[in-house]
């Protein structure tokens, strides 16, 4: 995995703050979650669970989606769905 | 004893220690963080005074141990003020970790450490297995037979550590006791002198200097890790041409030459010679000068620059005499000892490319060693590529 940092100074001294935000984690793992949104009952359990805090709430206070940046397919979220609506994949 | 080239009227009575402190005390660093240990107790001590007195406005502060010392140090110096501090064997030990971050984040501090045996058992006297065991871990070393040089080489030190194309710091090597605690006749310049030699601290990746939002000891994954510690490394050959220019800098104001290693009585006709360091140097000139005086041919190498190595210079000086001594003051549990083993290095070195021993470093952070790299270590041993300095594997240039 390459990641391409010019920014790093002698001594690995890093010279643009914030640049973390662009480690994506997610690709640490191959598999993520997905939410069937036609099963999903809006608990927000997943939400709660979620080890990365990755599962989204959306603008409407009710929709949750899966964040595939940070997602690394822990499954926690699809054991603890009352619905079953999230796969890992 | 190092030579005086004229008589001054600034020659005041110091111990080794103490004129560790009076060098220190000119230069003025911002942030001194201290923890005792003996012999380098006196250093501290007196600059503490220095400060308690406001004859300096250095920060001094008394942390919990040696490895909060050299944190301390390393936070004060990233931050954008001159550290400087001292310890000796155990505490130089426990604060191990910390050096090689020191080194690596490319932070020139400078210390002193008057030299003390490792424990066990407890010993807490002369002895160079402290700064011998951390001896490659990034630091430069210098070491000094007087009070003298203690004093010249730390002003000296700071300006190597800060120089732009090393940026490493600095280990100031007196022996504990001998030279720290027995006092001489110290020619001083005055305090102007020093400040304007030092300048100011010169650290372009100061935290809180001119560049935004600097990050210090990230971590770094393998795909970048291995050319980080290359540019270290050259760093650390950089200090060569560095102690040049600067040693050749103070002789203008001072009068006094430190080249990198101090020969004595070494002629063309020189039958016998004894490679030492520190004090040990100074029993050794005593003892050649009588012999010479009988007709003897024998000399005296003393090496103050100890890392970088100075491979070259010690070649040249050696290299038309027949019989070497080399006296080590440490032991090198299951191998040889260290100065005996760069000697041997540099009594050699015409004759490396001919032995056709190749030194490759791989794999630092994890750097994967590839099928292809054994593969063209093979091609490069069996057609005669050879040379005195390593090469790297896989490492992107």
């Amino acid at each position: 995995m390459k990641i391409d940092n010019p920014t790093a100074l002698i001594g690995g001294i890093i010279a643009n703050g914030g640049n973390s935000l662009e480690n994506k984690t997610g690709k640490w793992s191959a598999r993520h979650a997905e939410i069937d949104q036609k099963k999903c009952i809006k608990c927000h359990q997943c939400v709660i669970f979620c080890p990365e805090g990755c599962i989204e709430i959306e603008s409407d206070g009710k929709n949750v989606e899966v964040n595939p940046d940070y997602c690394k397919g822990c499954t926690v979220c699809a054991i603890e769905c009352p619905a079953q609506a999230i796969k890992i994949i | 004893m190092s030579s005086l080239s004229s008589i001054s009227d600034n020659i005041v009575a110091l111990t080794g220690a103490e004129a560790a402190a009076e060098a220190m005390r000119q230069i003025e660093p911002g942030v001194v963080p201290v923890y005792p240990i003996t012999p380098q107790t006196p250093i501290i001590e007196r600059f503490a005074a220095y400060a308690a007195s406001g004859k300096v406005k250095s920060e001094v502060i008394t942390v919990e141990s040696e490895h909060s010392v050299m944190s301390a140090a390393i936070g004060a110096a990233a931050a954008g003020s001159r550290a400087m501090t001292a310890s000796s064997s155990a505490g130089l030990a426990l604060m191990y970790e910390m050096l090689g971050v020191a080194a690596g984040m490319r932070l020139p501090i400078v210390m002193h450490i008057a030299n003390r045996a490792l424990s066990s058992p407890i010993n807490i006297h002369c002895d160079h297995s402290d700064c011998m065991g951390v001896r490659d871990c990034g630091w430069l070393q210098i070491y000094c037979e007087s009070a003298q040089e203690v004093y010249d080489q730390t002003i000296m030190a700071v300006r190597l550590a800060e120089y732009l194309k090393v940026m490493l710091p600095v280990m100031i090597n007196q022996d504990g006791f001998f030279t720290s605690h027995l006092m001489e006749g110290v020619e001083t310049l005055s305090d102007e002198q020093v400040k304007k030699f030092v300048g100011e601290y010169n650290n372009p990746n100061s935290l809180l200097g001119k560049k935004n939002s600097l990050t210090y000891g990230a971590l770094m994954l393998p795909d970048h890790f291995f050319e980080t510690k290359i540019a270290q490394f050259e760093g650390m050959k950089n200090a060569k041409k560095a102690y040049k220019e600067i040693s050749g800098e103070l002789e203008n104001v001072s009068g006094r030459s430190y080249p990198e290693i101090e020969l004595f009585q070494i002629g063309k006709d020189t039958e016998g010679v004894i490679i030492t360091m520190s004090s040990a140097a100074g029993t050794a000139k005593e003892v050649a000068r009588k012999l010479c005086l009988k007709g003897h041919k024998v000399g005296v190498v003393k090496i103050r620059l100890f890392r970088p190595f100075p491979y070259e210079e010690l070649s040249e000086a050696i290299k038309n005499i027949s019989n070497i001594a080399v006296l080590d003051r440490a032991l090198n549990f299951g191998s040889t000892p260290a100065l005996y083993s760069d000697v041997i290095r540099a009594r050699y070195a015409a004759l490396l490319p001919n032995a056709r021993i190749q030194s490759y470093v791989f794999g630092l952070g994890g750097r994967d060693l590839r099928e292809k790299d054994v593969e063209q270590v093979y091609a490069e041993i069996l057609t005669n590529k050879f040379s005195e300095e390593t090469k790297f594997l896989n490492l992107n240039r």
